[in-house]
């Protein structure tokens, strides 16, 4: 079973802490895998600006770095800043790694007259395009994100092992948000792109359990025809997808994710002061209810993090910490090494109607019910 | 060699062998009592004198000659009007069981007779074919691990479909915000109870539906729907607070409809749909027959014809030219009878151009799902070659429509109902779900509700099948009251709750390790196989072996 960690501060920290603490919760899990995303990043060896896009992905050789560099010199980016990794490549299991990617690039002057989505869509569409290539090219170039402020490591092996491979340990990168997830997808065969967390246009999520509606929620997906909706090598994915297209596509609050994936019963509806409203929802986006047993964490451009539970809430996670900084985790162990001075009695463990919002601030956690009044002014 | 003269033959002479049921009677256990020769629905047998020979053979004795017994005893007929139809109501009635009929294992010649006087064979009931593509599929995707295996008996399901046009959430959002028009919907329970119409029905038995449907819903809260046919629906139930639990068919005939548009102010409810048949599985381009033997004073009266006629619908829908234009101002118009807050869907049979009613369908905004009703559908009346030959079986049709809909995204907005052969060999719940997870939103169920909820003695080996002429032994198509009064109808509506109650916890059986319970699995595919490799990769699923 997936271990998952979270942990969000006012104050930069290593990712290190994060997989100290998957070593604590190391206990019935097969750590087959490690996959990493960091927000609010700052470098030890150069002083980055957060509009900057970074790249973060891993070479296998060196033909595809040179594809990678030309196709970015085609599109107008200039390298800033290409973070070295201090590997031990021999310590991984894999044996096809060449480098490990986070560049940071400059946007070319053309991308200044862009409007924010112009923006992000190309964004995005570089991304897939690198993907792309990398999969024709025998898979010699894999690419996990191309976005501002966000770095994302993946690697199959023990999480810590893979951390002391890639030099985490010496904290030349820190980031007020990490997200950890500590398996490879077993199910579907190892594939890199089937570890969590998933990122797509600034959005990213992490889960573990199975969802059984995988099949259903992928068809209706890929039946958008957006363009990032792509690759399902884990049933995890669409969890990312679904908030995505909450957030970006319908433009509706976070608390509508939950409305959407667990939708409350009809007669709890016919009780509720939006039911109407949200039973349109519930239908329109029946497709996308999800079938846990399901823990999905998130986090957001803007440093929001959330937890939510599936209805059955056969998979248990916990928030605790203090104001100015959170931890969540799939076990409480991970909670304890990620912040042993926390304050316990703020630990919340949510039922099947919650949502758990740290909003950037940090100063405390918020807990959303569906029962609550939906604060969208078109519900009313 | 006897003279020709003396051997009774015509072309059309049978013997019992030769009829598809053939008698059998244990003289020494007949009482006489002649129930059996008063419940055949067909005059198949009677009472006849029989007398017996009996050689004496006492040689030498002098006493040589024959003696001669006389006694009565039952006697096959052998006409094709008044074959055995195998219903078995001879050996249900008989005291001493002393008759039943049997299958005849060898040649039924009479098939080749079955058109005296030019009339082809007409009957009602089933194709007469025991295989079933469905009861081969089965659920291979079990939740063991990451997943666990649900608790059917104690975890909460979410079983319930929706009936009615579902808006593209950003169109749905739009239009809220702006307090546009939203397509009306229904939260169902996705078996239906399918389209038999009053008429092709017993009095008794569509009250007994509908008082296990009441039930289903008032009591159990179990959202069960059921449709009306072509027949129209009796005033009492339009004017009564069931009819939300209707869906009233509109059929090629309009049977019905004079009544049902004129009750509309009186309406206490609006009904649950209205469904638009442009074809069934049974008897695909051709149109609904009552036979003039079921049209009584009340069905005459409800349906607004005189008494004792043919009622032949007309394969299409007269009114219009195209299909296209027929959908669509048939949609409108229904919609608006009800004030656009009822869902309106077309039912058409299963056929190879489904895909491009369906693609009509998709642009027209105020279709509100397709029913396809599959080869395997049942009917009052048809003809035999109608009901045999013609027609698309529904497996592969459902799929194709759903996998042309998630091609263009649309899966979600027209729910697709599936009808035609579901729980033709009993396996209801099992392949029902199974067409869900191929894509349909519900099922529809006729013949498996008249068998399992009213004893219905037909099969699919040709037994029984007089629906069309109103002798149905056991009361539920017939219109003659001596008939319908052996159905009670509370005992019908007892049975129609056995029987949903007992596919929800079968559907339950069957979500539970597969790990859902949250939503109807609809679509989910990579949770079934079937043995057949070219029935796998024709339905784009497991092949497994």
């Amino acid at each position: 079973m997936c271990r998952l960690a979270l942990k969000t501060a006012q104050e930069a920290f290593s990712p290190y802490d994060i997989l100290l603490a998957m070593e604590a919760m190391r206990e019935g899990y097969d750590g087959s895998g490690l996959g990493l995303l960091l927000r609010g990043v700052r470098f030890t060896d150069y002083s980055y600006k957060e509009k900057d896009p970074i790249l973060c992905g891993i070479a296998h050789t060196e033909t595809a770095l040179h594809r990678l560099d030309a196709f970015m010199r085609d599109a107008g980016f200039e390298l800033k800043y290409d973070h070295e990794f201090t590997t031990d490549l021999a310590v991984l299991e894999a044996k096809d790694r060449h480098k490990f990617l986070a560049r940071v690039y400059r946007l070319p002057d053309s991308w200044g007259a862009y409007t924010p989505d112009r923006r992000e869509l190309e964004f995005m569409r570089m991304r897939l395009a690198l993907r792309q290539d990398g999969e024709e090219h025998g898979g010699d170039l894999t690419v996990f994100s191309f976005w501002p402020d966000v770095v994302m490591i993946k690697e199959v092996g023990w999480p810590l092992e893979v951390g002391n491979a890639l030099g985490l340990q010496e904290n030349r990168i820190l980031a007020r948000v990490v997200m950890a997830q500590g398996r490879q997808n077993t199910n579907w065969g190892i594939n890199l792109y089937a570890c969590h967390p998933f990122f797509i246009q600034g959005v990213a999520t992490m889960t573990n359990g199975e969802n059984t509606a995988f099949v259903p929620i992928r068809d209706w997906l890929m039946g958008t025809h957006f363009p990032g909706y792509i690759g399902y090598q884990s049933d995890s994915e669409v969890f990312t997808h679904i908030l995505h297209y909450t957030l970006k596509q319908l433009k509706l609050p976070l608390e509508a994710y939950k409305h959407v994936i667990t939708p409350l019963k009809t007669e709890e509806l016919d009780r509720h002061p939006q039911g109407p409203f949200l039973k349109g929802l519930r239908d329109a986006c029946r497709r996308l209810i999800i079938d846990g047993p399901n823990c999905v964490m998130g986090s957001l451009p803007d440093e929001t993090c959330l937890l939510v539970m599936d209805h059955k809430k056969l998979r248990p996670a916990t928030i605790g910490g203090r104001p100015g900084e959170w931890a969540m985790a799939s076990e409480i162990c991970g909670i304890d090494a990620m912040i042993p001075d926390r304050e316990r009695s703020l630990d919340f463990q949510p039922m099947r109607e919650h949502t758990v919002i740290v909003p950037p601030d940090r100063k405390e956690y918020q807990i959303w019910s569906q029962f609550n009044p939906f604060p969208l002014p078109q519900a009313a | 060699m006897v003279p020709i003269q003396s051997v009774p033959s015509s072309p059309s002479s049978l013997t019992p062998g030769d009829l598809p049921w053939i008698i059998q009677h244990r003289e020494d256990r007949c009482t006489l009592c002649g129930r059996c020769t008063a419940v055949c629905p067909v005059q198949a047998i009677h009472l006849a004198y029989r007398r017996q020979r009996i050689p004496n053979l006492g040689i030498g004795s002098g006493n040589l000659g024959n003696s001669y017994r006389t006694f009565t005893g039952i006697r096959q007929r052998t006409e094709p009007a008044n074959r055995c139809i195998g219903c078995g109501m001879c050996a249900m009635v008989c005291p001493n069981e002393a008759i039943c009929p049997v299958p005849n294992p060898g040649d039924a010649r009479v098939r080749f007779h079955m058109n005296q006087g030019g009339d082809a064979w007409k009957r009602g009931g089933r194709r007469n074919d025991t295989s079933s593509l469905l009861d081969r599929i089965i659920f291979t995707r079990i939740s063991m691990l990451t997943d666990p295996a649900l608790d059917a008996g104690r975890h909460e399901f979410m079983l319930n479909t929706v009936l009615g046009r579902i808006l593209p959430p950003e169109e749905f959002l739009k239009r809220h915000a702006s307090g546009e028009w939203i397509p009306p919907t229904r939260e169902i329970f996705p078996f239906i109870i399918g389209s038999m119409s009053f008429g092709a029905l017993s009095p008794n038995m569509w009250l007994g539906l509908l008082q296990g449907v009441a039930y289903l819903n008032e009591v159990l809260k179990i959202p069960v729907v059921m449709a009306t046919g072509e027949g129209g629906c009796p005033p009492w139930i339009l004017k009564s607070p069931f009819l939300k639990y209707i869906i009233l068919q509109i059929a090629s005939g309009y049977f019905g409809w004079d009544e049902i548009i004129r009750a509309i102010p009186d309406m206490q409810c609006d009904p649950a749909a209205i469904e638009i048949k442009y074809g069934q599985g049974a008897k695909p381009g051709d149109g609904g027959l009552l036979m003039w033997f079921k049209v009584s004073k009340l069905i005459a009266r409800l349906r607004g014809v005189p008494e004792g006629v043919d009622l032949p619908s007309p394969p299409v829908h007269q009114t219009l030219y195209s299909i296209e234009e027929s959908v669509m101002k048939m949609i409108q118009t229904m919609s608006m009878a009800w004030g656009f807050r009822v869902p309106v869907y077309p039912k058409i049979s299963g056929s190879t151009s489904a895909k491009a009613v369906l693609n009509n369908l998709v642009r027209n905004p105020y279709a509100g799902g397709l029913l396809i009703d599959g080869v395997d559908g049942g009917t009052g009346a048809a003809y035999n070659v109608s009901m045999d030959a013609m027609g698309h079986p529904i497996a592969s049709n459902i799929r194709e429509c759903y996998l042309d809909l998630c091609a263009q995204g649309k899966q979600n907005e027209i729910p697709l109902f599936a009808a035609g052969g579901i729980g033709k060999n009993g396996n209801v719940a099992q392949n029902g779900m199974a067409l869900v997870m191929l894509g349909a939103s519900g099922v529809h169920i006729g013949k498996y509700i008249m068998q399992a909820a009213a004893g219905c003695l037909g099969n699919e080996r040709n037994r029984c099948n007089v629906c069309n002429i109103g002798l149905c032994p056991k009361g539920i198509t017939s219109q003659n009251p001596k008939l319908y009064r052996r159905l009670d109808p509370d005992q019908v509506a007892q049975r129609v709750v056995d029987i949903f109650l007992s596919i929800r916890t079968e559907m339950k059986k069957i979500m539970a390790p597969l790990g859902r319970s949250q939503s109807l699995p609809i679509g989910m595919s990579d949770a079934i196989g079937i043995d057949n490799k070219d029935a796998a990769d024709r339905l784009n699923i497991r092949y497994i072996c």
